[in-house]
């Protein structure tokens, strides 16, 4: 298999990486979602505070999901940027889509998109500018899992959540990255 | 020591904590950058004008009713005790996060949300 750091090429090894974070979030997704056993053995409180908690995280998905819409169709990333943002979108999706049928399975309902959300597109002129805008969302998307992390009754659940988490944590450095900025600036995230 | 009064009720009376740092208060604004801006709405509501708000009083906005009905003014204490613990503090709420431990970070965070004022276009 090949190493992240033997490929000199920035693009292949992004891939690598990228392909890797996938494949950790695939196994934390199948962990929870058979998890049936666990979930069942949950009170009706602690099964409706869980799902409480995957609703808050669901409806920042989806709102993470329009915001890369809007970059994508902001004509100001160019081709390769591009690429990368429609694939962190997809992150967003399956994070949603497996927290909407966790919160079904927990006997919740899941919220659903906004017909319309409010972002600062005035303040989008350049690349940098999206990709700034979409850095600080995936920051606050980390902070966010790691205030819900310990909070969840079902540990699997914070499992799933913590695997979410280092999914955004990569986005969040790549486009640190990508704007020039040190990708890792600190060794803890809070 | 009449001096370090003055100054902490003057402190108090701007509807900050003695000592905090609201440009502190900014950097560490960015982990609730998920869920909230300062002029609108997200997950959570807006910021700006919220010293001095009742909590679950943003028009338009879809609060839990464990926020509606929390009757909390939002004040250096109020805010200082949710930011330490939300779901203690108002059980049922969906701001679904464990909280800021650190009083200081706390104070610092309150110090900035509390110099944010809505711009006439966005009060409602």
């Amino acid at each position: 298999m090949s190493s992240f750091f033997s490929i000199p090429n920035p693009n292949a090894a992004r891939r690598l990486f990228l392909g890797h974070s996938g494949l950790v979030l695939s196994g934390a997704a199948v962990a929870l979602l058979a998890g049936r056993d666990v979930l069942a053995a949950k009170s009706g409180d602690a099964k409706a505070g869980d799902a409480r908690i995957l609703n808050t995280a669901l409806g920042a998905e989806l709102e993470a999901i329009a915001a890369y819409q809007v970059g994508a169709e902001s004509g100001l990333l160019q081709k390769p940027v591009l690429a990368l943002a429609l694939q962190f979108q997809g992150h967003h999706k399956e994070h949603a889509d497996l927290l909407a049928k966790t919160v079904r399975k927990l006997g919740g309902t899941p919220v659903a998109a906004k017909s319309k959300y409010s972002f600062p597109v005035e303040g989008l002129k350049v690349q940098a500018d999206v990709l700034r805008f979409a850095a600080s969302l995936e920051q606050g998307a980390v902070s966010a899992y790691l205030g819900a992390v310990p909070l969840f009754g079902n540990r699997d659940l914070s499992k799933a959540a913590a695997s979410i988490l280092g999914d955004e944590a990569m986005h969040w450095a790549i486009l640190r990255n990508a704007l020039g900025e040190n990708p890792v600036p600190v060794a803890f995230v809070s | 020591m009449e001096r370090f009064a003055l100054a902490a009720a003057l402190a108090l009376a701007a509807g900050t904590a003695a000592g905090a740092d609201a440009a502190r208060g900014e950097q560490l604004y960015a982990r609730c950058a998920a869920c909230h801006a300062l002029e609108y709405d997200r997950v959570g509501p807006r910021h700006c004008d919220l010293l001095g708000r009742r909590a679950g009083s943003v028009p338009g906005f879809d609060y839990s009713p464990a926020m509606k009905q929390s009757k909390l003014v939002w004040s250096t204490e109020t805010l200082n005790r949710f930011l330490a613990d939300p779901l203690k503090a108002v059980p049922g709420t969906t701001m679904t996060y464990a909280g800021v431990d650190d009083p200081k970070e706390r104070a610092d965070l309150i110090a900035y949300l509390g110099s944010k004022k809505c711009p006439i276009t966005s009060r409602k």
